[in-house]
Order: structure tokens, then C-alpha cells, then sequence
């Protein structure tokens, strides 16, 4: 991938050692959470206002001000705004925990469209626009205008292949939006979905470990969980070049 | 017009698993040898522990010269060919960089299906459409070879047959072994220990199977790290034994061997004498010849028929060493497909698993059971293994107790996601008339060039093990408390698969086969031909480890024999 996130990540995803920068980012997080203010969609919702404006005061934590300045790279607003909501009916947000909306899967979705989906861009844009279609045509309302129920009752008629307009079918589209869900929210953070790691603790996933060791193993899900992205080791950065360039001029001098 | 080069004794075509272990007896023996591959290097910096990355976004394969020209597949010749993706990947070490490293010799049945069979249940019992034939050799003319590879590239494993000594702790099934293994086999888990459990309970004997992988400080390089990404990953501590890591670098530091990357072969270059005289190759904007007494082709099945069949000349009008019509006959892909699936009410402790982790059970596979009663010959190795990955993890079967999404399947994969497994069962699978290898009429790679045509099936004899095989698995994942098992389909149409066999077959009947004993081809002394291209029979298990040992053997009777083969 061409740019460079990687410290948007280690913002968004507090390390361990970097216990200063924890408080008022999780703070600010909960805030944005509990205002309806986190995610993708929630930028180009009407109280994106309210992010825009904290972006221009100053001091911005910097968690808001890299959702303020984050674009949608591929999808449209609607596209998006539609897109969450299938995406929460899939792994809801519900009392069992945070599902695919506080993992930001269609931000990691929108990026993959412009690198690794790419050839799925025209089938997203049919798909979306199908399922507005019926939303309409059904209920009056664009699907994310609907209440659940009713979302969940669009998207079984999906899944079983009984909407037309989707490319290459229905049922092929519900298919592919699941699987890039699933991808968003348990892939590495790097990636864009997994915020805050919360498909990894769903599903009792410890973390990335370069090393694991017997009592590891036998210990399972009750490690605890290491909350790490592949790229927090820099081993495996665009940063190691430089590292190795000052560790050189070290042994040298 | 190509740039010609300066001449070289050997030219080998592809640096993978084949050609990545022939480098390292040519290059003892003095030859100098150039080293084509259509990849590049890759260092640990490379295998970042991500699943992403890994699995679907297929890096770094997506980009490679394989992705260009998978081949098509149908099932039958009146089917339209369709293609898909390609298993194998380019880079220096080839697919070893991130293969599961199962390293398993042959049982020595496989070597000689069809005289065993007449002499135990009688010839009917071959599959009368079936062309296998015993290979030209028993499984004792390759024990040295597999021998060499072994403490080579370094192998961990239990033996289970030390000159005639049988240990119950290894695979008491295995051919007689000279010597155990090198390391000691990879550590055993919570899941392994219920899974070998349960297989005593059935009168079986269970066993962890050979990997190249280290489990201790092995040639420089250092023991498993048990992160977890192995499965289709490269080895971030050089664990895993590549070529790219054992036998390339030590033919490279011999001063003997050029490794040229990101060299495309086009043709393989024949005289009226009908003697190959070298390659041309494609690197950058620059066609090149590069001449050479011996050329060695070790670029996969499906290039190695592919580049064949295009390689046409005065001399081989059908494509290289196919006066006989034989290339791309007696192709298979390896039945390693119709797992069984298994939910257990307990978490099973596999995300720092790996592939070759895992529990193996051979008393089904082979011959190593009385077909007397039964509607088919040959068997399955049945392996369970540790690995297991959150999005694969997050995408497991929901055993239809749930939907497949929504709040009841997000509290299903909650409870479940470490509970399930799902079987690998590799099966006795054989070449078949109508079976074969050719070039497809209507699909090209970028340069201009047919890809390879998979017409192929699998037959009633592997589906009769496949079935044979799921039932003997139900029964071993309910033995150790599985609460919810599910079997999949038995399969038809044989896809591209990363075990391939067949298409230049070795034999010493020239009229049914490519190469002979030795792997030269009988119609181009000078053209040796490396991978699982020769081998006649498929095992019930990983061909990697055989495919090198059959490679070995090749080059030190090239090395042996040099007059001989370039006179």
C-alpha cells in the first residue's frame, strides 16, 4: 500500500509503552463512540460538523483529527453510509460487545477497494445502489433509514438470491460484503478495520506473538491479550532501513 | 535477435524445491551451473506474521509470472476449460518459502502399485482405465537420496523404522530408514495429546509427522518460534528449511552457481541432432540465450509440460522430447481435498499452531491394511493439525446451528472460534487415460504464449477411498469428543493444484514415458527434468521431500555420468 499509515495506527491503537498517550485517547474515543461520532460513516453524517470543528480548534488530539482528515478513497458518502449499516447488521454492535462498526470495517473496506479489492469496485457500486433500490421501493427508505428488523429482513432476501440488480447475483454480493467484513474486522489493525482490536478480544484471539512459547499454548485464551499489529515490529517496516543506518554509524564511531 | 551469453555446464530452469537441491550436488562435483528464476529473493523481513497479507491478499505471488499463466481446468474434454489461480508462487526457493514442509518419504508400496497389487489381490484389481505403471526403481534405490536431503535442508521427525528396528513413537508403516532424522520432532500440543489419545483408543498408532522444519539450532539456523503463520508464510527466523535458506546459498558460496532473478524462459533451444543447446530467457527488455551443455527444467508441472509442448524445433515438430506423445499424459493432482470437520465443546488452544504441527495416523493409507473385502486399492494418511488464524477462525462452518451472520453467529464464533478442526486426508491417486496435460487453444499469458490445459477427473477409485477415509476420520474426531462432525463433498474435477504429478513421466519404456530412470529424457540425452512432473504415483502424502530426493539423484548421476550425457 502506497501510504503511509503507520502512525495514524500506533495513535489509534495505544501500545503498551506508551502508557502517557493512552488516557486521553481512549477518553476522547469513548466520547466519539457514545456521540455516534466513530467510524467512517459517521464523518459524513450530519454531526461530522462537530469533528470538523474540533479539528479546527486547537489543541486536536490526534485521534480525532486523523478521522476529520481520513477520505473516503473509494466508496461515496451513500455508498458508505449504506454500507456500515449492512456491515452492523452482519456483526452487530449488541450486548454481547463491539461488532464490525467499532472495528471500522468499512474504512478498512473503502482502502482495500483501492488496492487488494480493486476488481470489486464495480460490484460494490451495483450491489449498494440494488439494496437502496429495494429499501426504497419496499419501504420508502434508503436501507440505512430502515430499522433493524427491517435491514435484516432485506439482507435474508439477499443472501437467498431473491433481489435483482446485483453483479454478478445477490447472493454472490452478500457473500463477498460478508467476507470483506469478516476480513475488516479480524485482519491486522494496519489494515484499517480491528480498531482498538476488538475482533481479535470477540473471539478470544491473545495476539501476535513472534514467539510462542509451551505454557503459552497450554494457557489458550486466558493470555492475556498482547494487543499488537504485525507492524509494530519494525523488523517488518519501511523504518528498518534507517534503523540499520544508525546502528551502523554507532559500531563506527 | 537474444543477446547470447557465455556457455555454462548446466542451465536449471526454475530455483524452488527441485532445482534449489540439484544446485548443491552439481556445484560439489566442480560443474558450473546458472540458475534461471522467474522470481526474486525474499529475506524474514519479508514474512511479517499477517494473516492478510498471507491468505488473501496473496502477497507476494499476485504480481509473479505464475499468477500471468495458471492454468485452465476442466473436467472432461467436452467441458469448457476455465481458469483459475495458480497454487505455486516465483521466488528464489520457490513455493518452499512458504510451504507447510511436510517432509515424507514414499511408502515403498507406492513405488511398485501395480506388480504389489497382482501379487496380493490379483492384476483386476488395477483400474482398468488407470495407466500406472511401477516405477523404475523400488523405494531402497531412493533411501540414500532421501537420506542426503534430510540432514540437508533438515528435517525433525520421529523415525519409526531404523534398519528394520520398528519405534512406535514414529510411523511403524514408514520403508526401512539408515539412520533417524536429524532434530527431533516439532513439540507436541493440548490438541495433539486428545488427538493421539484418541487414536490409541481405536488401536492406531499415532504419530507427528516429518517436517523441514528446525526444532533446534540446526546449520545456523535457529528452532521454530511456534508464532503461528506458518501456514502460507515465510519463516520470519528461518526456521522452516527453504532451498532459499539450505542448499541454495551453500551452491552459491561454493562460487559455482549464478542465480539470475526475474528471468523469464521462453524456449528451450534444440539442434537438428535433436540435443538441446541451451535457453532463451526474457529479463527486463532483453531476450538472452544462455548456453549450456545440460539443461536441467525444474519449473513446476504445469511450466514444465507448458514449456515442453512450446519448445517446438526441426527436431520436435509436437514439442520437445513429444515424438512419443507423451508429454502431459499421465497427469494427477493430488486427492488431498473431502476434509472432515469437526466441532468440539472445548477450546483446543491452536492459534500459535502450525500446518506440520499435528497428529498423523497411517494404518489407512497405501497397502498398510487387507483390501481383500474392499472396492479399491491404495488408502489415506489422515493428519489433524494446530493452526488456526482469527479471519479464518472468524469464517469457520457454523455446523447449522446458527445463521451465518448476525447477533446469534457473533456469539457462536465468540464461543467457538478455537474449537473447531478440520481434517487433512491425502489419498493414493492415479494417472488415468484422458487424463492429461496440453496446451489451451484460446487462453494466453501476456507475452503472447498458450498456459497449460488441466483435462482431468478423479476416478472411482479415489472417490471410494475418499469416502473410506472420511468414515475412519468421523471416527477419530468422535473418539475424542467431538460434539458435531461434517464431511465434504468427494470432488470431480481435478483442479491446479500444489500437488502436482505426471506429464513427463519417468519410466524405462519410452513409449509411455519422458525421462528415464535416471530423469534425461529418452528422446534428448541432455535435457534432464526435475519435480513432481516424473513421479507415476502420488503416496498419500506431501511429495515435496520425495521430489528433492528424485532431484538429488538426478544431479549426482549428471555429475557421475557427465561424459556419458553431454557426448
Amino acid at each position: 500500500m502506497a501510504r503511509d499509515i503507520k502512525n495514524d495506527d500506533s495513535s489509534l491503537h495505544p501500545r503498551e509503552d506508551q502508557p502517557e498517550d493512552q488516557p486521553t485517547n481512549l477518553s476522547r474515543r469513548n466520547l466519539l463512540k457514545s456521540a455516534g461520532l466513530f467510524g467512517a460513516a459517521a464523518v459524513s453524517s450530519a454531526a461530522g460538523t462537530q469533528v470538523l470543528a474540533a479539528d479546527s480548534s486547537s489543541p486536536v488530539p490526534r485521534t480525532i483529527a486523523i478521522i476529520a482528515r481520513e477520505a473516503l478513497e473509494v466508496l461515496t458518502a451513500e455508498e458508505a453510509q449504506t454500507l456500515e449499516a449492512i456491515c452492523d447488521c452482519l456483526i452487530p454492535s449488541d450486548g454481547n460487545g463491539p461488532g464490525a462498526k467499532e472495528a471500522r470495517a468499512v474504512h478498512y473496506i473503502d482502502r482495500s477497494l483501492a488496492s487488494h479489492n480493486s476488481g470489486a469496485r464495480h460490484n460494490y457500486m451495483v450491489g449498494l445502489s440494488a439494496i437502496n433500490d429495494f429499501a426504497r421501493k419496499t419501504r420508502k427508505k434508503p436501507f440505512y433509514q430502515l430499522i433493524r428488523d427491517q435491514q435484516n429482513s432485506i439482507l435474508t432476501a439477499v443472501q437467498a438470491n431473491k433481489v435483482d440488480g446485483f453483479a454478478p447475483s445477490a447472493s454472490g454480493f452478500f457473500n463477498m460484503v460478508r467476507s470483506h467484513t469478516i476480513d475488516g474486522t479480524f485482519s491486522d489493525p494496519y489494515y484499517g478495520g480491528n480498531q482498538n482490536f476488538v475482533g481479535w478480544d470477540m473471539i478470544r484471539y491473545p495476539g501476535i506473538r513472534l514467539s510462542a512459547s509451551e505454557t503459552d499454548v497450554r494457557q489458550g485464551a486466558s493470555l492475556e491479550p498482547n494487543h499488537q499489529s504485525a507492524y509494530d515490529n519494525q523488523t517488518y517496516t519501511k523504518m528498518i532501513s534507517n534503523m540499520n543506518g544508525q546502528m551502523e554509524g554507532g559500531d563506527h564511531a | 535477435m537474444p543477446k547470447s551469453l557465455p556457455k555454462t555446464d548446466v542451465v536449471i530452469i526454475g530455483m524452488g524445491a527441485a532445482g534449489g537441491v540439484a544446485v548443491l550436488p552439481l556445484t560439489n562435483a566442480g560443474l558450473k551451473v546458472v540458475g534461471l528464476e522467474a522470481g526474486g529473493w525474499l529475506s524474514p523481513r519479508d514474512f511479517a506474521p499477517d494473516e492478510l497479507r498471507n491468505g488473501s491478499r496473496n502477497w507476494p505471488q499476485s504480481v509473479q509470472k505464475a499468477a500471468t499463466e495458471a492454468p485452465t481446468v476442466r473436467a472432461t474434454p467436452n467441458d469448457q476449460a476455465v481458469q483459475g489461480g495458480h497454487p505455486m508462487m516465483n521466488a528464489v526457493g520457490g513455493t518452499t518459502v512458504h510451504y507447510w514442509a511436510q517432509s515424507w518419504r514414499l511408502n515403498p508400496w507406492d513405488f511398485k502399485v501395480v506388480s504389489a497389487t497382482r501379487e496380493r489381490y490379483g492384476i483386476d484389481r488395477i483400474p482398468e482405465d488407470s495407466t500406472v505403471e511401477d516405477w523404475p526403481f523400488g523405494y531402497q534405490e531412493l533411501e540414500p537420496y532421501y537420506d542426503k536431503v534430510e540432514y540437508s535442508v533438515g528435517i525433525s521427525g520421529q523415525a519409526g523404522n531404523v534398519r528394520g528396528a520398528i519405534n512406535r513413537a514414529g510411523n511403524i508403516f514408514e520403508g526401512e530408514r539408515q539412520r533417524e532424522y536429524p532434530m527431533q520432532p516439532l513439540r507436541n500440543s493440548p490438541f495433539t495429546d486428545m488427538m493421539s489419545e484418541a487414536a490409541r483408543k481405536l488401536d492406531c498408532n499415532p504419530f507427528q509427522g516429518p517436517a523441514a522444519i528446525t526444532t533446534e539450532l540446526y546449520d545456523g539456523r535457529p528452532p521454530c518460534q511456534y508464532h503461528g503463520f506458518c501456514n502460507k508464510g515465510g519463516c520470519h527466523v528461518q526456521a522452516k528449511g527453504s532451498t532459499a535458506v539450505t542448499t541454495i546459498p551453500k551452491a552459491v558460496d561454493s562460487g559455482n552457481l549464478d542465480v539470475v532473478t526475474f528471468a523469464r524462459v521462453t524456449n528451450i533451444v534444440t539442434d537438428n541432432a535433436g540435443k538441446v543447446t541451451g535457453v532463451d530467457y526474457i529479463k527486463g527488455n532483453q531476450t538472452y540465450f544462455q548456453p549450456a551443455d545440460v539443461v536441467l527444467l525444474s519449473s513446476y508441472a504445469y511450466e514444465n509440460v507448458r514449456l515442453m509442448l512450446l519448445s517446438k524445433s526441426r527436431a520436435f515438430p509436437n514439442g520437445l522430447s513429444n515424438n512419443a506423445g507423451q508429454v502431459g499424459q499421465h497427469y494427477l493432482s493430488h486427492h488431498q481435498g473431502a476434509p472432515v470437520m469437526a466441532l468440539f465443546d472445548r477450546d483446543l488452544h491452536n492459534w500459535y499452531g502450525l500446518p506440520a504441527q499435528g497428529v498423523a495416523i497411517d494404518e489407512w493409507a497405501d497397502d498398510n491394511f487387507d483390501h481383500s473385502g474392499l472396492n479399491f486399492i491404495g488408502g489415506a494418511h489422515l493428519l489433524v493439525y494446530t493452526d488456526r488464524k482469527p479471519m479464518r477462525a472468524a469464517k469457520m462452518s457454523t455446523f447449522g446451528e446458527t445463521a451465518n451472520w448476525g447477533s446469534d453467529w457473533k456469539a457462536f464464533i465468540m464461543k467457538n472460534a478455537d474449537r473447531s478442526n478440520t481434517s487433512y486426508i491425502q489419498k493414493t491417486t492415479l494417472p488415468y487415460a484422458d487424463n492429461y496435460l496440453d496446451l489451451d487453444p484460446v487462453v494466453k499469458d501476456p507475452l503472447g504464449f498458450p498456459v497449460t490445459r488441466i483435462t482431468a477427473r478423479y476416478r472411482d477409485n479415489e472417490k471410494r477411498i475418499a469416502r473410506f477415509s472420511q468414515d475412519k476420520m468421523e471416527q477419530w474426531y468422535l473418539e475424542a469428543g467431538a460434539i458435531k462432525v461434517t464431511k465434504f463433498g468427494v470432488g470431480n474435477a481435478m483442479g491446479a493444484s500444489t500437488h502436482a504429478y505426471g506429464g513427463t513421466r519417468m519410466g524405462n519404456n519410452s513409449q509411455t514415458n519422458v525421462v528415464n530412470q535416471f530423469g534425461f529424457c529418452h528422446e534428448v540425452p541432455n535435457l534432464g527434468i526435475l519435480g513432481g512432473s516424473v513421479m507415476g504415483t502420488s503416496g498419500s502424502r506431501n511429495p515435496t521431500l520425495t521430489v528433492q530426493a528424485l532431484s538429488w539423484r538426478t544431479a549426482e548421476y549428471l555429475a557421475n555420468n557427465w561424459r556419458s550425457v553431454v557426448a
